[in-house]
């Protein structure tokens, strides 16, 4: 309808012009000052030529890569369970699973203090058991501990969605044709979450890729993308090799995005 | 099927592995917080006092990290509702263009959006050091929750053809948005704007590289009480964080299962 | 309520190609006198809905199209300022509002105050016999409901036409005949301009005192329901409008000749020709004297009348409905009258 035509381009404006100024505008003064450092537009290659940023990219990668699978493998095997299985306060453990959604990563961070930390409580419970304190909060792994911590909850959500719309038909079809419960899985079950798991799997990659709230309260000591993009700017004020740094981390969290969202059609678009 | 025993065994260890390792640390620091000594256990006894100094000592955080929600909520209101009805009504290559710039932040970690916004506006002194710069912030992360929820509504009802009956029967374009587009998109309206104060409330990664002394919300408070204050301390204010949190994340699940079209949920570590 | 007339739809040269390329509408002239019921009827993809939306002002025609009410140019006015009354194949009521306020909302958008909307509001529920329903939500509902208060809604605002999208499509074939005596009635005694679209020929021929039929974006045929079925301008007409016999042959000296025989009537030579008739059009003598003679093939008792199914040597197929005190069996040989003017040659 024309008259409605008009009131769309009204309503679209303000957007418009918050996005060109709060967006568009500070993206491309990143772009600019990236350019800007004593290295100029090589910057980005000077990143490369640096072995300890192509260590920490290497980290970051390793690290969101194996969050991403660990949280998958747990993601699916609860989520299967959890669609298939009717009991008793199923409700309840849906609803512990899925809680802690959208826990900012920094109290993440002291969840895995708490458990893994100094004063945590697997240290205590390894102790009781004679052994030595089992403490891991402030490392690598406490890292990938709290990613996962962070990663399942939202996982899990888009998996248990997934598995509660597969055709259990299909899987009984498999089974009468006489093929085992692991080829049942690998042929017809895990094909059928494939979508879901390329969506949810691009999710838990990204945010492992880009968070920083966990990994600032685990330790400064790190070395992962986020905190280097940090001290680098904070301490450091070496505000061009920060920027490269940041665009470097945008491209390939938004590359792997974009990437899986033309796999999975549609559904990985509002990933966070 | 019938459920292979050995396989549901495993399934279920796995399952509940899993539900104690979400729930155990939270359920830990909720009893940190008002245990009097944590290491010496509940034998200490329950007290408030812990929570008595975190109000002393961040109570500014606290009503800071409300107020800015509620106007991160706001904006996202005015900004985002009108611009998804008219985003949603025309499928265009104008629109989609639009649509993927506006959720791109999504996308891009918030540690490199703050840099973006601190070297374009950090010359803007009065801006830079007032609230608005984190609200700025709030709302590019949080808008394109509040866009693809009422879109993902709009999409459900056929609010187009509710709009030609209003426009059939006299009604102007602004008529129909506040008297047909708006009420039957009041789910997903509902549903985004729980979206966006519960991330809002949270927000740490942009939050952290944009606040300053005086602008600290909760979860930088929560950092610093982390990195500076004793485990009983940083628990009460957990706990508090909780308080408000919680609520939201429940109303939240509700609604998750009313609206199954709703986005993915977000949010960064 | 006062009885009241609508005003006169003229539509010149209107034509709609989409902006996609595809041609909905081939240019068209076409007018609804005021008080006229004017039915669109065709296949789904015809055009008819896209000619009503031009008329409501939810698609603009072509350059050149205009869309005229009581001679009054009304092309570039949005739907909102024509004051029509549209009732939509969905209904496309508010269900954020209760009956009483759907009815109410073309009144509470032209300003008038609440307790006179409501008034009036009452006032067609009441015509309309659902003012019990007035406080129910639209969900609480059935379809017959829904279709009866759309109808009221669209009324309420005294339209200068109204204008109907298939409002029955969605409800069941009992329903849809009982709610299209109760919606002539209404709209005669109303005596208000309607434009009814339809894909379904008993409305059409029930509704309308003229019927549109539609073809591919064009007009096939425009005539009394009467004309329509009884003198169909050309095959498709007669094909969608009832069911319909087709005999071909030749027209020579007054006769037409086929396989089963020759006919006389009034028409010049036509060296391919074809009668289509009804089923009710025709007689079945026994005895055939010469004209028209076919075998029967089978016979349908139904009661009031009898359905029979005749076949001619080269074997085309002709139904007839004749009363069932003939006894016919299959195998015999009858003789196949047509009354006059009932039959159209093509």
């Amino acid at each position: 309808m024309r008259s409605a035509d008009r009131l769309a381009v009204l309503f679209l404006a303000p957007l418009f012009a918050f996005a060109a100024a709060f967006f568009v505008l500070p993206l491309a003064e990143l772009v600019l000052v990236a350019g800007s450092g004593p290295n100029g537009a090589f910057e980005y290659l000077a990143i490369l030529a640096n072995p300890r940023h192509v260590q920490t990219l290497v980290a970051t990668l390793a690290l969101s890569a194996g969050v991403s699978v660990a949280t998958l493998a747990l993601g699916t095997v609860v989520a299967l369970f959890l669609a298939r299985t009717r009991f008793a306060g199923r409700a309840l453990l849906v609803s512990a699973l899925t809680l802690p959604l959208a826990f900012p990563g920094v109290v993440v961070g002291f969840m895995i203090i708490l458990l893994a930390g100094r004063q945590g409580l697997l240290g205590a419970f390894t102790q009781s058991l004679g052994m030595d304190r089992l403490v891991f909060a402030y490392s690598m792994a406490g890292l990938f501990a709290g990613y996962l911590y962070f990663s399942l909850p939202r996982v899990l959500v888009t998996l248990m969605a997934a598995a509660e719309k597969l055709d259990p038909a299909l899987e009984e079809a498999a089974r009468s044709l006489g093929a085992s419960r692991l080829a049942v899985l690998r042929d017809v079950t895990l094909p059928g979450l494939s979508p879901a798991l390329i969506a949810s799997g691009a999710i838990a990659f990204a945010t492992a890729m880009g968070a920083f709230g966990t990994a600032f309260t685990l330790a400064t000591r790190i070395d992962v993308l986020a905190m280097t993009i940090y001290t680098e700017f904070t301490l450091n004020a070496n505000f061009a090799t920060a920027s490269a740094l940041s665009l470097a981390l945008g491209l390939i969290t938004w590359g792997v995005l974009a990437l899986t969202r033309n796999m999975a059609g549609t559904g990985v678009a509002a990933a966070g | 099927m019938i459920p292979h025993r050995l396989t549901f065994v495993l399934q279920l260890l796995v399952t509940l592995a899993c539900a104690a390792f979400l729930l155990v640390p939270a359920l830990a620091s909720m009893l940190a917080g008002v245990t009097a000594n944590y290491f010496q256990g509940l034998r200490s006894g329950l007290t408030l006092r812990w929570i008595g100094e975190v109000l002393a000592l961040y109570s500014g955080t606290i009503g800071l990290s409300i107020a800015i929600a509620l106007g991160t909520l706001g904006v996202t209101l005015v900004l985002g509702v009108p611009a998804a009805w008219a985003l949603a009504r025309k499928p265009s290559r104008l629109s989609r263009l639009v649509e993927e710039v506006v959720t791109l932040p999504v996308a891009i970690p918030g540690l490199a959006l703050a840099l973006a916004l601190i070297l374009a506006y950090g010359g803007f002194r009065a801006f830079r050091m007032s609230p608005l710069f984190i609200l700025v912030g709030h709302v590019l992360y949080t808008l394109p929750f509040m866009l693809r929820a009422v879109m993902a509504v709009l999409a459900a009802v056929d609010v187009k053809a509710l709009e030609e009956g209003a426009a059939s029967l006299g009604a102007s374009p602004l008529q129909r948005f506040f008297h047909v587009v708006v009420p039957n998109a009041k789910g997903g309206i509902l549903a985004g704007a729980l979206m966006v104060v519960t991330l809002s409330i949270g927000e740490f990664n942009l939050t952290w590289m944009l606040h300053t002394p005086l602008t600290k919300t909760l979860p930088v408070g929560l950092a610093d009480s982390y990195a500076s204050m004793r485990l009983e301390i940083a628990s009460a204010y957990t706990l508090i964080f909780f308080v408000l949190i919680v609520p939201l994340l429940v109303a939240l699940q509700m609604f998750g299962r009313a609206l199954p079209a709703a986005p993915a949920k977000g949010g960064r570590p | 309520m006062k009885p009241r007339t609508g005003a006169a739809v003229t539509l010149a040269g209107c034509g709609k190609t989409f902006a996609d390329g595809t041609r909905a509408l081939a240019p068209l002239d076409l007018s609804v006198a005021a008080g006229e019921t004017l039915v669109l009827l065709g296949p789904s993809g015809c055009g008819k809905t896209t000619l009503l939306r031009i008329i409501a002002g939810l698609e603009s025609p072509d350059a050149g199209g205009r869309v005229l009410f009581d001679g009054a140019d009304v092309t570039a006015l949005p739907i909102e300022k024509r004051n029509v009354g549209m009732v939509f194949q969905s209904y496309a009521l508010f269900p954020n509002m209760n009956v009483r306020e759907n009815v109410a909302y073309g009144l509470r958008v032209r300003g008038v105050g609440k307790a006179e909307r409501s008034r009036l509001a009452d006032e067609v529920l009441e015509m309309m016999r659902i003012d019990a329903l007035a406080e129910r939500r639209i969900t609480q509902l059935s379809g017959g409901q829904r279709q009866r208060v759309a109808l009221a809604r669209a009324l309420a605002v005294r339209p200068k036409a109204i204008l109907l999208d298939e409002p029955m499509a969605a409800l069941d074939a009992a329903l849809r005949e009982h709610l299209r005596g109760e919606i002539d009635a209404l709209l005669r005694r109303l005596s208000i301009t309607a434009v009814y679209v339809t894909h379904d020929q008993a409305e059409a021929l029930a509704l309308g005192d003229r019927i549109v039929v539609m073809r591919e974006g064009e007009i096939a045929q425009v005539g009394t329901p009467r004309e329509v079925y009884e003198r169909p301008a050309d095959a498709f007409v007669a094909s969608f409008v009832g069911t319909t016999n087709r005999l071909e042959g030749t027209v020579r000296g007054g006769r037409f000749a086929c396989a089963a025989g020759t006919m006389a009537l009034d028409a010049p030579d036509m060296p391919k020709a074809a009668l289509l008739f009804r089923p009710e059009a025709a007689r079945l003598v026994l005895d055939p004297p010469a004209g028209l003679v076919l075998k029967v093939e089978q016979v349908q008792f139904q009661g009031a009348r009898q359905k029979v199914t005749l076949c001619t040597p080269d074997s085309v197929r002709v139904v007839v409905e004749t009363p069932p005190d003939l006894e016919i069996a299959p195998g015999m040989l009858m003789g196949l009258a047509l009354d006059p003017n009932r039959f159209s040659l093509v």
